[in-house]
């Protein structure tokens, strides 16, 4: 499989912005992933017509009807068995799945959780508000305890998951976290997710002004994101802060947070980040502010991440195929046949 | 096997016309292996034939115990045979349950076979009897052959160094041995059959051999009893040609691949395993070489989805299912609707509600198939009514899906799947392609524009330059696509959903009369795989000077065209069918005709005779008059 060469003359933002009016709340984050999404896809020298928007029932999963590229807005939550028929029909196609945490973690948590593990080459990213919006404000499984709502007044007491977690639990060989208004880093994890071959997993912080505005404010607003994101790089120690004096630090199999120049820590004792270490990318994952900072970033790129599933099956399907495609009538008179003579003239 | 009666221990063999042999058994006794090895001999001998595999939904159920029966009929003739029979003339039992059960379904007279070694005093206990039927001259009735097919069989297979358990096991083969020299089959399609099966286990496969010869000298040899002999069946006369075994599962997945050929499509399976549809997946699976992608999904919707997926991508999606989970793709089923992409939905119809019977026969899905979606969704639903008309159907299936861009559903049901019939292996060659046309050009290009004579919308996959565009299972413009919450539109959409399937009628064949004369007194109308006990019986009353004719429906929605007219020349109807009334609702509430339902929902087939039986009452004849 040859990838097509990239459309000449490039693209633009533009082109891939399609004419429907977008229809979120005034505010919403989704807008600034739109715009994010629209401004990257003309960076990675992507056609249109080989792009696939594939999305579930939610606020986020009316995002394909705003590229202006192929677009399949699906049913509750089933957006990965979708695209996965899609890949085995046609394994050139660039898909990406977006999907919310009521979308891909409640309703289509099964189909995420094999989605993840068949390690399909696609993108799916996932729009984390921690709410039901377009219900109207119920809380979701990414919602956190005591979550008060239409469905629970007296607030919920039904315990989150952490999606980067769920994903690396399922298998998911890339997964990486950014925050919807941070341009910048939301493009970098989201090429780098384009760029790997099987699944790459991106969780996007992204604020529902109407029902849960503020949700991640804690570590998203300016005064207080220095002190409270780790923007992970490969290779480099894990440090933060507005003077990024502060790091994480092992101590036996638990990460701490220390200040570089306090009680003899120096940058040695800092752990540096290596994005193929399935065992730190599970502790990464689920740091919470305001303890620790919030881990963002490629979390997880797995050296060895296998033939992604809709190539391996392509790939049965040639060489099962390389002498043509098999005989019918052949193939029905395989067996125990018997020949009925006509009856002799009389 | 009227002429059965007479003793005959003479070396040349009683030409009888036709058989019903079954086998029954604990289930880990190989009895369905024992069956489809008879079958299998029996069409290579050129008789007709039609097969009633009966198994229990346990793997293996407690050894010796009534509900861990399995069964295997096969009826076999020198002339046309369209059911399975409705009673044994020869039921071969391997222990006492096998015989408790089937025991009431042996015709008086007819000869049973029975396996003396497994009538242990704990045997007799577990199958509930508290005598030894063998032995209280309880069977007086039928004619007894008594054999310690046990022993006999760990004699035969001694020189082979087997443990007593695995040497015990080839005793479905002498038993079959036995069963083939009675009725004079040949032996080398098994003993083939059993060299691949065990070409790893070489003493394995000889010693079944040995048990299968041993058991077939058995017969040669020994003395019998009066009443027992061998017998002969004619060759049926059938139509010159190739022919084959074949099952409506095995028939349905090459039917499959047979539309996907004549529509020029690749086809991409999703299926999950299910009962009694798994074996559609399994046989697909090995023809990957065939233009197939087979998908074993992580459940039935996502197995619906990624069939959906690919037709949206350019391919066929397939998916084949059971009653739970038709339930369970539901929702799939209408955004295939509403997006109006082809898809092909078998469902392989069992006994339910819920888990229900999932080994047992049923027709309950049709509603479900014609109606049970949210909204206002119609589709197209077509059914088999024999193991070889499946294939005929499924490419029928094929070809209103990508005709129409709608989804279509095949009923096969159970029995149909399970079942064997001697099949004329068709010319593939001959048959019309029906190739797609996928839309390239982008000038003037909108989604939902339609076929004027279809209403067929374009098809245009990704990957095709100037087509992109959105779809979804929001309501949508109908013309643009886009998303519409407009009130006359809706109205307008569904008005057209509705139209476009209602004329696929344009291109399905007129109804015609089955059997009999296109008016008269009475009509029984079935669907599906009553389709051989409908014509029996049928055939059987119009014998006796009766005004009765048979209609089949195949293509369940829409109807035929003129399926009313028809109905309306006759003065009675009714509709026998394995639910409890459903094709009869259909029929009643389109047609307005006073259709009564003859249902029968015991996970079985319908008898001949219950058919005839009920021809003759709403005749108003008696037995006696009508001789």
């Amino acid at each position: 499989m040859t990838p097509l060469d990239p459309p000449n003359p490039p693209l633009t933002r533009k082109d891939f912005t399609s004419d429907q009016e977008v229809r979120w709340c005034p505010g919403c984050g989704d807008y600034a992933i739109l715009a994010a999404v629209q401004r990257m896809l003309p960076e990675l020298g992507v056609r249109k017509e080989q792009t696939v928007f594939v999305s579930g029932i939610g606020c986020s999963s009316r995002f394909p009807y705003y590229m202006n590229t192929y677009g399949f807005h699906t049913i509750h939550g089933r957006a990965p068995a979708v695209a996965t028929g899609i890949k085995l029909a046609n394994p050139e196609l660039d898909v990406w799945l977006i999907t919310g945490d009521g979308d891909g973690l409640s309703i289509g948590g099964n189909h995420l959780m094999h989605a993840l593990r068949r390690n399909l080459n696609l993108q799916i990213l996932l729009f984390n508000n921690r709410i039901y919006g377009l219900t109207k404000g119920q809380y979701s499984p990414t919602s956190l305890l005591g979550k008060k709502g239409p469905s629970t007044p007296l607030g919920s007491v039904d315990n989150p998951i952490v999606p980067a977690s769920f994903a690396l639990g399922c298998g998911a060989r890339f997964v990486g976290r950014a925050v919807d208004t941070d341009a910048k880093s939301l493009i970098a994890v989201l090429k780098r997710a384009h760029d790997f071959s099987g699944t790459g997993f991106v969780e996007a912080f992204q604020n529902c002004p109407v029902f849960n505005d503020g949700a991640f404010d804690h570590f998203t607003e300016r005064d207080v994101a220095a002190e409270t994101q780790l923007h992970l790089e490969h290779g480099k120690p894990m440090r933060f802060g507005k003077t990024n004096d502060k790091g994480l630090r092992l101590r036996g199999l638990e990460l701490e947070v220390v200040t570089i120049g306090q009680d003899g820590v120096t940058e040695a004792d800092i752990v540096v980040h290596d994005e193929q270490n399935h065992t730190m990318a599970f502790m990464l994952a689920n740091l919470e502010p305001p303890a620790f900072p919030i881990a963002l970033g490629v979390l997880y790129a797995s050296p060895a991440p296998g033939l992604p599933f809709d190539r391996g099956m392509a790939e049965q399907n040639r060489q099962v195929r390389a002498r043509g495609l098999g005989d019918l009538n052949a193939l029905m008179r395989k067996g125990h046949t018997w020949t009925v003579e006509p009856e002799p003239a009389t | 096997m009227d002429t059965f009666a007479t003793s005959a221990t003479s070396p040349s063999r009683e030409l009888i016309d036709s058989v019903v042999i079954r086998f029954v058994g604990d289930s880990g006794d190989g009895m369905q292996l024992t069956g489809s090895q008879f079958s299998e001999s029996t069409a290579l001998m050129g008789n007709d034939l039609s097969t009633l595999p009966d198994f229990p939904a346990e793997i293996r159920a407690p050894a010796g115990t009534t509900f861990g029966v399995s069964g295997f009929q096969v009826h076999f003739a020198g002339h046309d045979v369209m059911t399975p029979g409705d009673a044994p003339d020869v039921l071969v039992a391997m222990n006492p349950a096998a015989l408790k059960v089937n025991l009431r379904d042996l015709k008086a007279g007819g000869m049973l076979v029975v396996n003396t070694g497994a009538f242990t005093p704990g045997n007799l206990k577990k199958a509930g009897y508290t005598t030894n039927p063998l032995e209280d001259n309880s069977l007086g009735a039928y004619r007894l052959l008594k054999l310690d097919i046990s022993k006999l069989t760990l004699g035969a297979v001694e020189p082979f160094g087997l443990g007593t358990k695995e040497a015990l096991r080839a005793k479905n083969m002498w038993t079959l041995g036995l069963m083939m020299w009675m009725f004079g089959r040949e032996r080398e399609s098994t003993i083939e059959w059993l060299r691949q099966k065990f070409a790893k286990q070489p003493a394995v496969a000889d010693a079944n051999i040995a048990a299968l010869n041993a058991g077939h000298i058995y017969g040669e040899t020994a003395e019998l009893p009066g009443g027992i002999g061998c017998y002969q069946v004619p060759k049926a006369k059938l139509d010159p040609g190739v022919y084959r075994n074949v099952t409506g599962n095995e028939a349905a997945a090459w039917g499959l691949l047979a539309g996907g050929r004549l529509a020029g499509l690749e086809l991409v399976l999703g299926s999950y395993p299910i009962t009694p549809a798994s074996t559609i997946l399994h046989y697909l699976s090995n023809l990957r070489a065939y233009g197939i992608t087979t998908f074993q999904a992580e459940d039935e919707i996502a197995a619906i989805c990624a069939a959906i997926g690919a037709s949206y991508a350019g391919a066929l999606g397939v998916t084949t299912t059971s009653g739970p989970g038709m339930a369970l793709k539901t929702e799939a089923m209408g955004l295939a609707v509403v997006t109006e992409l082809p898809l092909i939905i078998v469902d392989v119809q069992r006994g339910g509600p819920s888990t229900g019977l999932p080994t047992k026969t049923e027709q309950s899905d049709l509603l479900q198939a014609v109606y049970g979606r949210n909204g206002d969704c119609p589709m197209a639903v077509v059914a088999a009514c024999t193991p070889s008309d499946c294939f005929a159907m499924a490419i029928e299936a094929v070809r209103i899906a990508t005709q129409y861009m709608t989804p279509v559903i095949l009923l096969t049901d159970g029995f149909l799947a399970n079942s064997a019939e001697p099949w004329k292996i068709p010319d593939f060659t001959s048959y019309t392609p029906f190739p797609v046309t996928f839309r390239k050009d982008p000038t003037g290009f909108h989604p939902f524009q339609r076929d004027p004579q279809t209403l067929a919308r374009t098809w245009a996959t990704p990957g095709t330059p100037g087509l992109e565009h959105r779809i979804g299972g929001l309501e949508k413009h109908h013309d643009s696509g886009n998303i519409s919450y407009d009130s006359d539109n809706h109205h307008k959409m569904t008005k057209v959903r509705a139209a476009k399937i209602a004329g696929i009628a344009d291109t399905i064949p007129l109804q015609t009369i089955d059997q009999g004369e296109d008016s008269g007194e009475l009509l029984v109308v079935g669907w599906g795989s009553t389709f051989g006990a409908i014509s029996q019986a049928v055939l059987g009353a119009r014998r006796s000077g009766l005004s009765v004719s048979h209609m089949h429906i195949r293509y369940m929605s829409p109807m035929p065209k003129n399926v009313g007219a028809l109905l309306k020349r006759f003065k009675k109807v009714i509709v026998p069918e394995m639910n409890n009334g459903m094709l009869v609702k259909i029929l009643r509430a389109e047609f307005l005709v006073d259709a009564q339902g003859i249902n029968k929902i015991a996970g079985q087939p319908f008898k001949i005779a219950e058919i005839e039986a009920e021809i003759r009452s709403q005749l108003h004849v008696t037995e006696a008059t009508a001789q």
